[in-house]
């Protein structure tokens, strides 16, 4: 439905060879990026690939170390916000950074008030931005309305009209699909699409493919801080945008085979969880799913594909607002994450700073820390079960340094996360789920914990494995369930024949990708087989 | 640090470093001060009539009793990230309803009716400390502004019970909780270090201590480990509403009068900057109840000797901020590491060593 403009002979925006370093990471490296007047030009890549980093180079949150950035033509030292606003240069973030409490118009105009003889001159001040409203298809909305009234969606078109009336020629929008659900974002959409035909020149950033491709003309993908090419969106297949951004050829991922040996997958027996129609609005979608004993289950999906929402919903650290979880077949309330440790499941968060570790305490107390906050505060530890618990864990898990008594902050981030592993283990879990407990960590590390999960799906605990590289997934699970922009679009069981490869065009076409073979199912199929 | 030092610099190094170190040193300067304008300042005696010990000390060490209380009670609650205004309300609460009912009983010498008393404040300070936790917890208000409703509230409460009056009663074994003597000993000294113990031992055995702090350095972390912030967060407010209750005993005991314009007033701002001195961070996280303790004593020598010097009262505050305004400087880690800096350029070595994860 949108016929690409065809770009105007000049970018309004262009950065050149553009490198940032941080201690110890080179965020980019050598980075190229065009931006033409009248295009939606979408900024591609997996975490950690340098999007935010070249989004803030250009917002002038950052300081470039080499490179050149030409706006409009012109070389320009960008060195704060103020710069790339006076430069026409404009963002939305996903937070929307604008005033709860301030009306509508008040927002719109902040910093553009129509001025009187007597300082501001309110009613032209709401009447101009009544106009600039309009102009995006808002004219309904009343400018005396405070802006808390507004649902976040509109509260985010506000943001793009404010940035309008600032005069932007560059809108980037930063994630700003991530909490709108279908009717909201068509509505976005609109007014980009409206923005586009006027000549500004939009920087999209999602992690939601099929938005990706409804909407933009142009992609630039970058991945570890390196630029790796500009396209056409119509050019370039979903499945090459994948491998491009993953940094596979498709034809490679192929042969990477599962390594886990082809197990009795037919479980007859009851299975441990059972999720029905388990969903939150705006992370997941209603899911079905069923996770056996001694069966590594893998959630694969890109970034902000309902994954780690799922993960959350099965532990209680969020709470659901639709469906049943089934624990043996009893129907338990998983609400919160105290619930979910009693009923023997245990999550380890994909965010290990804010949400695993507690930096200041030592790695020993770390380790018992949800085993004490199983049995409550009244009912200690005892120093002989304690040591008992830390003795065991730093042996079997490997920690470096051994010492008990070290405050964790001071461990590499391997440690951390075994340490972390350790802490879910000692409570003794029939359900454990992983969220990205390989990331970041170094190889030794990495290895280490697979085989962890291995291990213990051989003794019989039902494990969840999410990870952001599909080789991985593959290679250690029994079954893989693939989730795309908040739903579960299918589940693969895994075999010789299922490959990553698999997965992307599974995730890239939504549904039975051509040539599979009969290895896989969706979950319809799954309910007529059962 | 080098290798070079003797065991006793390491020490001395160690104990430097130790956070309510200075805490001490401030409480021995002040009785220096005391000693230099009355060299017998130190002296305690025994009262030969019967046997009580007598002096200075002694009284420093009752009038640190009420502080002692709500400083330890704000000690835990500050770990956890919040903070406690309403201790001071809360005394003079407790204060009330006790007087009230003493006076009413009019049973000066009945142990029944200052038991009855002493249950009666502590089960108030309870009930105030549990609206605390519930607003803190349940609603999910900011404890400033939680507690600071029950600071405005409390003493409006304490007016209302006593209708205005500052109600005096007469009962022996309550007075006996404040000014009687055991073992040669101030009971009110004995009750509260049996306190201070017991709520040393309980937070310290039981795994209290472990959740407290690890809900303060990381709430997020510690909710997905399970643990119950909520109930936490009541049992903490509720403890500081006993001990509270307590110091409001402990108050209105050795005068027999409530005064409900001054009983436990601005007090809670004593017991924060008891918690501070001892170490304990205004962030949560780590608590020192040790260093609270040291705390304590500090404020209790501090307006003792204020008193003893005859400085006028209009400039007490003054006096007390500048004590505390050098101690808090002593403390900070950016003063010391410039003093260090001042002292041995080349040999400073950051105390604290942190590897970034």
């Amino acid at each position: 439905m949108t016929a690409p403009v065809p770009p105007a002979p000049v970018p309004i925006v262009e950065m050149k060879s553009i490198s940032i370093s941080f201690p110890g990471v080179k965020a980019l490296d050598g980075v190229d990026f065009r931006l033409f007047p009248g295009e939606v030009h979408t900024l591609m890549g997996e975490n950690g690939a340098g999007k935010s980093t070249l989004i803030k180079a250009l917002t002038g949150v950052y300081r470039i170390d080499d490179g050149e950035i030409l706006v409009g033509g012109q070389s320009r030292r960008l060195t704060g916000t103020a710069d790339a606003q006076d430069a026409g240069i404009s963002t939305v973030y996903q937070e929307v950074n604008l005033c709860d409490n301030l009306t509508i118009g008040e927002n719109v105009m902040l910093g553009h008030e129509t001025r009187g003889r007597f300082g501001i001159n309110w009613t032209a001040t709401h009447r101009a931005a009544v106009d600039a409203l309009e102009k995006l298809g808002l004219g309904h909305l009343n400018p005396r309305q405070p802006l808390s009234t507004l649902s976040l969606a509109v509260q985010q078109l506000v943001a793009i009209s404010r940035a309008m009336v600032a005069k932007s020629t560059v809108l980037i929008l930063d994630e700003p699909t991530s909490s709108l659900d279908a009717n909201e974002v068509e509505g976005l959409f609109a007014v980009i699409r409206r923005l586009r035909d006027q000549g500004v020149a939009i920087l999209f950033v999602s992690h939601f493919l099929d938005q990706v491709y409804a909407i933009s003309d142009r992609m630039t993908v970058l991945r570890n801080g390196q630029y790796q090419g500009e396209y056409l969106t119509r050019e370039l297949p979903r499945a090459a945008l994948i491998a491009t951004m993953i940094g596979k050829e498709v034809a490679s991922l192929a042969s990477l085979d599962s390594e886990r040996a082809e197990r009795d997958h037919l479980h007859t027996d009851e299975p441990i969880l059972r999720a029905e129609g388990l969903g939150r609005k705006g992370s997941i979608d209603p899911t079905d799913l069923e996770l056996h004993r001694g069966e590594v289950v893998g959630f694969a999906g890109l970034l902000g594909s309902g994954r780690t929402e799922l993960a959350r919903l099965l532990y209680g650290a969020d709470k659901a607002d639709e469906g049943q979880v089934y624990f043996r077949g009893k129907k338990v309330d998983i609400s919160t994450p105290t619930r979910g440790l009693a009923h023997k499941i245990a999550f380890s968060s994909e965010n290990r700073r804010d949400e695993g570790i507690v930096r200041d305490l030592s790695v020993r107390e770390n380790l018992v820390l949800a085993v004490q906050a199983k049995r409550g505060w009244a009912r200690p530890l005892s120093k002989r079960d304690k040591d008992a618990i830390v003795t065991k864990y730093l042996a079997e898990l490997n920690v470096r340094p051994a010492d008990p008594d070290r405050p964790i902050r001071n461990l590499s981030g391997g440690n951390q996360q075994k340490v972390l592993l350790g802490r879910w283990l000692a409570t003794k879990p029939e359900l454990l789920i992983l969220d990205e407990p390989t990331r970041g960590i170094d190889v030794g590390a990495k290895a280490e914990i697979q085989e962890q999960v291995a291990a213990l799906a051989d003794d019989g605990v039902a494990v969840v494995f999410i990870s952001s590289e599909l080789e991985e997934v593959v290679r250690l699970s029994d079954r893989i369930v693939v989730l795309k922009d908040h739903r579960k679009i299918a589940e693969i069981i895994n075999g010789p024949g299922v490959t990553a490869d698999l997965i992307v065009n599974t995730i890239a076409e939504e549904g039975v990708p051509a040539g599979a073979d009969a290895a896989w199912s969706t979950p319809a199929d799954r309910e007529v087989s059962e | 640090m080098t290798e070079t030092q003797s065991a006793p610099a390491r020490t001395a190094a160690r104990l430097l470093r130790t956070p309510y170190f200075w805490g001490i040193v401030a409480i021995a300067l002040l009785l220096l001060v005391n000693v230099l304008r009355d060299p017998g300042y130190l002296a305690i005696t025994v009262n030969p009539a019967n046997g009580n010990l007598v002096g200075n000390l002694v009284d420093i060490l009752r009038a640190a009793a009420p502080i002692l209380m709500i400083a330890v009670g704000m000690c835990l609650v500050i770990a956890t990230g919040g903070i406690d205004l309403s201790v001071g309300s809360i005394m003079v609460v407790s204060g009330a309803v006790a007087m009230e009912f003493l006076n009413a009983a009019a049973a000066p010498d009945s142990v029944l009716a200052a038991l009855a008393a002493f249950l009666l404040a502590v089960a108030f300070g309870a009930i105030l400390g549990a609206v605390n936790g519930i607003l803190v917890s349940v609603v999910g208000l900011q404890p400033f502004i939680s507690t600071l409703v029950i600071l405005l509230a409390g003493r409006g409460l304490a007016k209302v019970i006593t209708e205005g009056q500052n109600t005096a009663a007469s009962n022996e074994p309550f007075r006996w909780i404040a000014n009687g003597y055991l073992v040669g000993l101030p009971v009110v000294l004995l009750f509260a270090v049996l306190i201070v113990i017991a709520v040393g031992l309980l937070v310290r055995r039981s795994a209290l201590g472990l959740m407290i702090e690890a809900i303060g350095m990381d709430p997020k972390a510690a909710r997905l480990a399970g643990i119950k912030r909520r109930s936490l967060l009541m049992t903490v407010y509720i403890a500081s509403g006993i001990l509270a209750g307590i110091a409001g005993v402990f108050a209105t005991a050795s005068v027999m009068t409530v005064d409900v314009s001054r009983t436990g007033y601005q007090l809670e701002l004593d017991a924060i900057l008891a918690v501070v001195i001892g170490g304990t961070s205004l962030a949560g996280g780590k608590f020192n109840l040790g260093g609270t303790v040291v705390g304590a004593l500090l404020i209790a020598t501090l307006d003792k000797t204020v008193v003893f010097l005859g400085i006028s009262s209009s400039a007490t505050p003054a006096f007390k901020a500048i004590v505390i305004v050098v101690l808090c400087l002593l403390q900070s880690e950016r003063v010391r590491q410039l003093f260090r800096q001042r002292r041995a350029p080349g040999t400073f070595v950051p105390s604290k060593e942190t590897i970034p994860a």
